[in-house]
């Protein structure tokens, strides 16, 4: 019982940690209209950068600045080749950012080699806060208490802003937006970065808990392509709540059935297909 | 229909020219070959490690070491007084790809011999897909027991430890240091679970028990059900068996719930990537290693260090690169005793095959074996040093020589037999 | 359905030319040269520097392309997961050979009929989105294939991959075809392959061919005429699953063995941008596309270290400059 709620907690974790990609990657295919497959390059990235400048600036200034140049990273490459694609049939969009996740991997190997890099948490945060309850380290803590307010920020943006707003109206009606005289290239543009700065944000996040090699973020982006079917595309909160419905399924099924825990978030996934083709919090016909 | 179907495509001469551009400046060329006379047919060895993908460090350090006896054998005339060549792939540890690359290298750039392999797995399937080819194979680093045991065959040889070895190699001082309740976390794949039989063998005979042990399916990322499970079941030692980004990922998350501090932690296999990948909090336990640079005493060690570093940028050799290099040094010096290249002649030759001081780089003798043709040289069990910097990391405490925890050709179920 | 109706309806869609036209003389010379040049490829592949292997890797990942550019050229469904039902077909066949029978052709048939009923039972599912929501979840239930080879330890020897089988000889009455020979296998890969291109080319010029193309085409307008698009999609879905499968079978073959990998999405995103890079709206363009894709990764990995920024660079300038592919390209160019 003890081990069941230790998972459903570890679940938890796991699932924001989903979500937070989820959500980069729902918002650019929600206004941008594009599977970012380089998304976990991105997170890579993140991560990369972050040990790169953790020893002039420290964790924490790496894991404020990383983020944003990850995101200004992105405005670059959506401005060379994701923007002439935007009128164009989304399978196009779909192999570039297929063939940049390549090529990413493989310059983050040229440049930080292929062997994984040391990525040193603060001490204050790599012990257990209790020690009857010993998993809950600080390091956790804050890793959920940080992406729950990357995630509260996004949706304040979204929600009170005037751009996080167009940005909104833009997901749901984009002609509509575009006549009313909003420049929805920008607007694009800075959705796609806001995307990105999410990945990058991931990235920094993930070296801590896991090894920093150029492979990193290949292992999280399926997971999150599942969130956002399960969840419902073109929700936001459908992505939340998608990536902490697999993380949770995938740590109670890891309890007691290790080898399945994969294969569960894609059974639930078809489970979802079938009764709500749309996906939990999903529109009809958004992005068909 | 009309196969001529298609609409709106938009190119023009310039965006054509600046791809036609890239594609030109993609045309490389292979190295030269130099000081041999161009009627001299060199001695191809193929080499297929992984240069992309998870295990893309190791399989660029056993490349490193191959590349650096290659030159060494050039520079003294070469093999039969023809030059030696090496022909790298990408395995990309896929072993599709790997059993490609095989065929591609024996049937079209005509190799002599076959090495490489970090996984298992793949040393496996090349293993079988030389003997079809009847070529000689010569497995780096894929560890499994089967290669040299029940799957042995008369064309495969291997450099690197068994699993039997790598677990006997540092099972005593665990069990001696930590005490005899043991819990496993185990990959889920046949090297995982070889590790696990092995040293639950021993542990047995040792008066030991099993506190647990739990499988985790090979790439997991979170390994933090596995701790919990291992945290409660209160063991003397927790043994980790995974290998590179697992091994990582392990270390990192018991660090953070302070599961070294409650329990011992160790295990069969630790390589000085991994050490360097980890940070310093995550920097403990004993462990074996399958060669060292840091061998003080033993002859020509420190020049083999001293020449890998020139070569590479100043990196320290591991043992993947000892590896590598062994196996090329191996394969010259067997194909000079056989005065041939006919696969079965070079293979009688590396049978009982003594490496040279100045290649074995080790206290003991390392020889490959007769009977199943696994090299057997030493075990390097020893301690992590706490605040270490690169590459000074680990403290080797014994040397242990291979030929006395070795099990027999026959307890391995190995029979060695040649096409007539 | 009357399908006269239907052919009528799409030759005035969106300026498509999906008309079929009586004899078209170029395209019947093409068509020669390409089977003449595939017939007598083992002659000269050694000359050019290539080897029989290659020959028949590029037939299989053809053969495959083939099959899913039915879906994705002519009906318009972005399927990103074919590797799913390509590595079905090769298991279906290796643990055949492995437990159940040393026949060669009935391993076969059943890697097929493995894959196929797979695909055509997964249909549904999918078929119910369209566009980028279909890409998602095809490359999602994708992976859930892959995951289960790699989970299934005892069946599929998991991250290890299926060994253990091997082909074997073909008899026909008191004749042996000596499959061992890479020639051999090379010639019977390339009769499976005309027997794809040949129900590719004959759904193509059926009226179910033109009704694909039209729902390309113009989805909405077919929805009005009271057209269930769905079944349309699914049954080229279905088909192009069946040949897949075929590929998929071959592979294994080939190889002698098969690993979670030939399921992988990557995979997938390879079949696709290989259907990309010959013509996505062409019938040749998959095998164009193959021997451009196979050949160059073959020779890229052996001279750099950095092939995988090639082969995404190959991506990225493919789609930016040639979305329609190289056949497309040619095409354009002559007609203009």
């Amino acid at each position: 019982m003890e081990l069941l709620l230790f998972n459903i907690f570890n679940g938890l974790i796991i699932g924001i940690f989903y979500a937070l990609m989820a959500l980069g990657l729902s918002l650019i295919l929600g206004l941008n209209g594009i599977i970012n497959f380089s998304h976990g390059g991105f997170l890579a990235l993140g991560g990369y950068i972050a040990y790169s400048l953790s020893p002039v600036i420290g964790f924490w200034g790496a894991l404020i600045v990383s983020p944003f140049i990850v995101g200004l990273l992105g405005l670059v490459v959506e401005r060379i080749l994701i923007r002439p694609l935007y009128s164009r049939d989304p399978l196009f969009s779909l192999l570039l950012t297929f063939g940049l996740a390549m090529i990413m991997e493989d310059l983050i190997r040229t440049f930080w080699g292929a062997n994984g890099l040391p990525f040193n948490v603060p001490a204050a945060l790599s012990h257990p806060l209790s020690q009857t309850y010993f998993f809950v380290t600080g390091y956790r803590v804050f890793l959920v208490v940080l992406a729950l307010l990357a995630i509260g920020s996004l949706f304040a943006l979204l929600r009170y802003t005037r751009i996080g707003v167009r940005i909104r109206a833009g997901n749901a009606d984009l002609e509509t937006v575009s006549a009313l005289g909003i420049n929805i290239y920008r607007l694009r543009a800075i959705n796609f970065g806001v995307g990105i700065l999410f990945a990058g944000l991931a990235g920094v996040l993930a070296a801590g808990r896991l090894g920093l090699t150029p492979t990193m973020g290949a292992s999280l982006i399926m997971p999150s392509f599942v969130a956002i079917i399960v969840g419902g595309v073109g929700s936001l909160l459908g992505s939340l709540l998608g990536g902490i419905i697999i993380g949770v399924a995938a740590g109670i099924v890891t309890t007691y059935y290790p080898a399945a825990s994969d294969v569960v978030i894609y059974v639930i996934m078809a489970v979802v297909l079938v009764v709500r083709p749309r996906g939990l919090l999903g529109q009809e016909g958004l992005l068909e | 229909m009309s196969i001529f179907d298609f609409e709106d495509y938009k190119i023009n001469r310039r965006t054509l020219l600046k791809t036609s551009a890239a594609v030109g400046a993609s045309t490389l060329l292979y190295p030269a070959m130099s000081a041999f006379a161009k009627s001299d047919d060199p001695i191809k060895i193929g080499q297929i490690d992984p240069q992309t993908g998870t295990y893309a460090a190791l399989g660029g350090n056993q490349i490193a070491g191959a590349r650096l006896a290659v030159d060494q054998i050039n520079a003294k005339g070469g093999v039969m007084g023809r030059p030696l060549q090496l022909l790298v792939e990408d395995s990309a540890a896929n072993v599709g790809q790997s059993v490609q690359k095989a065929r591609k290298l024996v049937n079209r750039d005509k190799v002599h011999f076959l090495m490489g392999a970090v996984s298992s797995s793949v040393a496996l399937a090349v293993s079988q897909a030389a003997q079809d080819m009847n070529t000689i194979y010569m497995d780096i680093g894929g560890h499994a027991d089967a290669v040299t045991g029940d799957k042995c065959s008369w064309n495969t040889f291997r450099t690197c430890s068994t699993t039997w070895l790598l677990t006997a190699g540092d099972f005593q001082a665990i069990f001696d240091k930590y005490g005899k309740r043991w819990y496993f976390i185990t990959p889920d794949y046949s090297f995982g679970h070889a590790l696990h039989h092995d040293y639950l063998t021993q542990l047995k005979k040792a008066g030991g028990t099993e506190a647990g042990n739990a499988l985790a399916p090979l790439g997991t990322t979170d390994f933090s059900s596995y701790l919990i499970k291992a945290k409660s079941a209160n063991p003397d030692a927790l043994i980790v068996l995974g290998a590179g980004d697992d091994m990582i990922n392990t270390l990192k998350q018991a660090t953070q719930f302070g599961l070294n501090k409650s329990m011992g932690v160790g295990g069969p296999m630790m390589e000085l990537e991994v050490l360097q990948s980890l940070p310093d909090a995550a920097r403990y336990g004993m462990w074996n290693m399958e060669w060292y640079w840091d061998q003080p005493n033993v002859p020509h060690v420190a020049d083999f260090v001293d020449a890998y570093r020139k070569a590479n940028g100043g990196k320290t050799p591991t043992a993947r690169s000892w590896f590598g290099f062994a196996s090329a040094h191996a394969l010259a010096l067997a194909t000079e005793k056989a005065k041939s290249l006919d696969a079965q002649k070079v293979a009688k030759a590396l049978e009982g095959l003594e490496l040279p001081p100045e290649v074995a780089l080790q206290p003991n003798k390392a020889i490959y074996r007769a009977g199943d043709h696994q090299l057997i040289g030493s075990e390097y069990p020893g301690t992590i040093k706490s605040g270490g910097k690169y590459p000074d990391l680990f403290q080797v405490t014994d040397v242990v020589d291979s030929s006395k925890i070795a099990r027999s050709v026959e307890e391995k179920g190995c029979r060695i037999t040649y096409p007539s | 359905m009357n399908a006269t109706t239907i052919q009528d309806k799409t030759s005035t869609l969106g300026g498509s030319r999906a008309g079929m036209s009586s004899v078209d003389l170029p395209r019947l010379a093409a068509a020669l040269v390409i089977w003449a040049l595939l017939l007598s490829a083992p002659f000269w592949l050694p000359l050019v520097g290539g080897y029989t292997v290659l020959g028949t890797r590029v037939l299989i990942f053809a053969l495959v392309t083939l099959g899913l550019n039915l879906l994705l050229g002519f009906t318009g469904g972005l399927s990103f997961g074919h590797a799913a039902y390509f590595g079905l077909g090769a298991y279906g066949t290796g643990l055949m050979l492995k437990f159940v029978t040393a026949s060669t052709p009935l391993a076969i048939l059943v890697g097929v009929l493995v894959g196929g009923l797979a695909a055509t039972l997964l249909g549904p599912i999918t078929v119910r989105r369209k566009g980028i929501y279909f890409a998602m979840i095809t490359i999602a239930i994708g992976q859930m294939f892959y995951f289960i080879a790699v989970r299934w330890n005892s069946l599929t020897g998991g991250e290890d991959g299926l060994t253990g089988f091997a082909r074997t000889n073909v008899h026909f009455g008191g004749w042996t075809l000596d499959l061992h020979n890479p020639t051999n296998f090379y010639y019977f890969t390339l009769f499976f392959f005309a027997i794809g291109c040949f129900v590719v080319w004959m759904v193509l010029r059926s009226p179910l061919g033109h009704t694909f193309v039209a729902i390309r085409e113009n989805p909405k307008r077919l929805r009005f005429l009271g057209l269930p698009i769905g079944v349309y999609i699914w049954i080229a879905f279905a088909i192009s699953g069946f040949v897949a499968a075929l590929a998929g079978s071959l592979y294994a073959l080939l190889n002698n063995f098969t690993s979670p990998e030939d399921m992988n999405w990557i995979l997938s995103g390879d079949f696709v941008i290989i259907c990309v890079l010959g013509g996505m709206r062409t019938f040749w363009g998959p095998l164009v596309g193959s021997v451009i894709y196979v050949v160059v990764q073959d020779y890229l990995s052996s001279i750099t270290v950095n092939w995988m920024s090639f082969i995404g660079a190959i991506f990225v300038l493919s789609v930016l400059f040639f979305p329609w592919g190289l056949l497309g390209f040619f095409q354009g160019r002559f007609k203009k």
